[in-house]
């Protein structure tokens, strides 16, 4: 029993805080100085540590961009986050009350993380403003969807989050037919239907033109404050241009956290990953 | 967005149209079977008659099909079985009108209980004499099958080629089952010799024009329900489970749900078309259970195209005729006819007919700006 598992966040945090109110479990609380809580998480595959011991926290509003070579751990740390892979060890909370590690994956997209995958995996035979639909957040059982239309509200919400991330002129187009980056747009605003609390966003820019990242660059940008990003790329230009903080994972934990300007001076981090790609 | 109801589901243009032709059609068989006489050149045989009526239930059947493979992406090889289930529950409550006229003359019993020496009806056959009864059994036996089924497949995460199979093995093994004389349900004779519906002789013109119509409101009613239900939210979610499941699953859907949904109302469906297939043929034996049966249905919802429903009509009844026609003037190579008939849908019409159709009638969309910038991607 280590000291966190016998003090865990969701029971003794809370009430100690002065001033705030019990919190309901299952209720996301965002009381604290962080929204994404991972501590000590270990996660491994037939005896290979995918993840080692990996702790990381993420801050409200926060743009945090998350590097490291490939097999650091990357998409392993998402799919912990969003359910898909349980920890050996460790915990994970979003915000004081929810352990991550606990609920299933529909229960995290419905608590407010929203995951981006590498490869844009819209639904190709709808079109862009029907997958608006699907991923909007709201009831999601059989009869609900059988029998409540969309609402005035909500097609105005979807056209209005078609509207940030430039796709309102496509909205009747089917979304297999739009363009590499546009399904990538797509996609995020599939994410921002979900009213996610924390982004996830893995690898936004790959196999984008030059005018689309720079594109994507602002739209990122301009969603954070509202909602947590955190952004997964290799793309070292991209990080620089919209990177606040910094983390370089290696081999499965935490190498170097802080500045792009710090980070990218540290030796170990030289050594590891920018050293490589030169 | 469309959030269509039923009044639009009913009204757009679609439905109109197929629900003029279907009752159009109907109507005039109905009229040139019992107004023209039968010396005329014109007058429908009530053979034919009741050969279209069994067409319309396959067309049914097939619809039913459509919607959990063309619209939710489950290939269902053992549809079948839902279809003969709601046969068998129109069997008993035809077999209950016989009353004492069997050949026995037993009150109650039907002739093969008699012949099997069994001493009174067993429990699952009572009820069966109410015509509220055994259609309610009709649509409850293959919706409630199709639940239990379901929630196990779908639960467990049974997809792809694992759940045609199983649906597969589900058929095969009521098939052998209902083989059996001890279940009650007579063996592999089946439930034939019915004598009237509802107090209508099964023999009249009139009736058979009756159930002919049944068959066709039925059909129209299912395509107006399923049309509803696929321009809703509710259709759209099961389209894109079809397309990318877990994205849905990721986006919060219960996937599994919406597919128990869909499969269990398809089921329900499959048994209406059954429970009016037999009365039109006169019997119902566990050859309907028969994989091949569910198999050739396959091919149906194929030839006509997926997704559209209406495809799916067009398809059932296309190839049925075909069939009729082909099996009376060469029946041994019918099989071999479907087989290939299957095997150049699928390579040369991945879209079926409706497919076919479209892109005839439709010209090539003109290339627009987003596949100007599609050339820009990296290979």
């Amino acid at each position: 029993m280590s000291l966190r598992d016998t003090f865990r966040r969701d029971q003794v945090f809370g009430p100690l805080r002065p001033g705030t109110r019990p919190v309901r479990p299952g209720q996301l609380d965002t009381g604290g100085k962080h929204i994404l809580y991972m501590e000590d998480i270990t996660v491994s595959f037939d005896g290979f540590k995918a993840l080692n011991d990996l702790t990381l926290y993420i801050e409200p509003g926060e743009l945090r961009c998350i590097i490291g070579p490939n097999g650091a751990g990357k998409s392993t740390m998402m799919d912990v986050i969003t359910g898909k892979t349980r920890p050996d060890t460790g915990s994970c909370f979003f915000g004081q009350t929810l352990d991550l590690t606990r609920m299933s994956e529909t229960e995290i997209a419905t608590a407010g993380i929203g995951r981006k995958f590498q490869k844009p995996t819209v639904f190709p035979e709808h079109t862009a403003l029907e997958n608006l639909e699907l991923a909007m957040a709201g009831p999601k059982g059989t009869w609900q969807a059988l029998l409540q239309p969309v609402t005035g509200q909500q097609y105005d919400w979807m056209a209005q989050t078609l509207e940030t991330v430039g796709l309102l002129a496509q909205k009747n187009q089917l979304a297999g037919a739009l363009s590499h980056g546009q399904k990538q747009w797509l996609e995020i605003a599939m994410v921002l239907m979900q009213k996610p609390r924390l982004l996830l966003v893995d690898e936004p820019i790959a196999g984008m033109t030059r005018q689309e990242v720079e594109r994507t660059a602002e739209l990122l940008q301009s969603l954070a404050g509202e909602h947590s990003v955190m952004v997964v790329e290799h793309d070292m230009e991209f990080i620089r241009s919209i990177a606040n903080t910094v983390t370089v994972l290696h081999q499965g934990s935490v190498l170097a956290e802080g500045r792009m300007q710090d980070v990218q001076n540290d030796p170990k981090v030289i050594e590891v990953y920018l050293g490589e790609t030169g | 967005m469309r959030h269509s109801d039923l009044t639009t589901a009913l009204t757009d243009r679609t439905a109109k149209t197929f629900l003029g032709i279907l009752f159009g059609a109907v109507l005039i068989v109905a009229l040139l079977n019992l107004l023209v006489p039968a010396e005329s050149g014109l007058h429908v045989s009530s053979y034919t008659v009741s050969l279209l009526g069994k067409y319309l239930c396959y067309a049914l059947l097939a619809l039913a099909l459509d919607l959990v493979w063309g619209y939710c992406g489950i290939l269902s090889l053992g549809h079948g079985a839902f279809f003969a289930l709601g046969g068998y529950a129109m069997g008993m409550y035809l077999m209950r009108q016989i009353g004492d006229r069997g050949v026995y003359g037993h009150p109650t019993l039907p002739d093969f209980m008699v012949f099997l020496n069994w001493e009174e009806l067993p429990w699952y056959w009572h009820g069966f004499d109410s015509f509220g009864f055994a259609m309610i059994m009709v649509a409850l036996v293959p919706g409630v099958l199709a639940f239990v089924f379901g929630w196990l497949a779908f639960r467990s995460r049974v997809t792809g080629v694992y759940l045609s199979i199983i649906t597969q093995a589900l058929t095969y093994a009521l098939m052998l089952a209902f083989f059996r004389n001890e279940l009650g349900f007579g063996g592999n004779n089946g439930l034939t010799d019915f004598k009237d519906i509802l107090g209508f002789s099964l023999r009249e013109d009139s009736t058979r024009v009756a159930l002919l119509i049944a068959s066709a409101v039925a059909l129209g009613g299912a395509f107006v329900l399923s049309r509803w239900i696929t321009g809703t939210r509710l259709g759209r979610t099961v389209m894109a489970v079809r397309d990318a499941e877990s994205r849905a699953r990721f986006l919060g859907y219960r996937t599994e749900h919406y597919k128990l949904w869909i499969f269990t109302l398809s089921a329900v469906l499959a048994g209406i078309a059954g429970a009016l297939y037999v009365p039109q043929v006169g019997i119902i034996n566990p050859g309907e259970f028969s994989p091949l049966n569910s198999i050739e249905l396959v091919v149906w919802v194929a030839v006509g195209g997926r997704a559209t429903l209406y495809g799916a009509v067009i398809g059932a009844i296309l190839v049925n005729y075909g069939k009729t026609v082909f099996t009376g003037v060469m029946p041994e190579a019918w099989l071999f006819a479907l087989g290939g008939l299957f095997v150049a849908v699928t390579v040369f019409l991945p879209q079926g007919l409706v497919g076919l159709a479209q892109s005839l009638l439709k010209p090539k969309r003109q290339p627009d700006a987003t596949d100007k910038e599609a050339d820009h991607e990296p290979a």
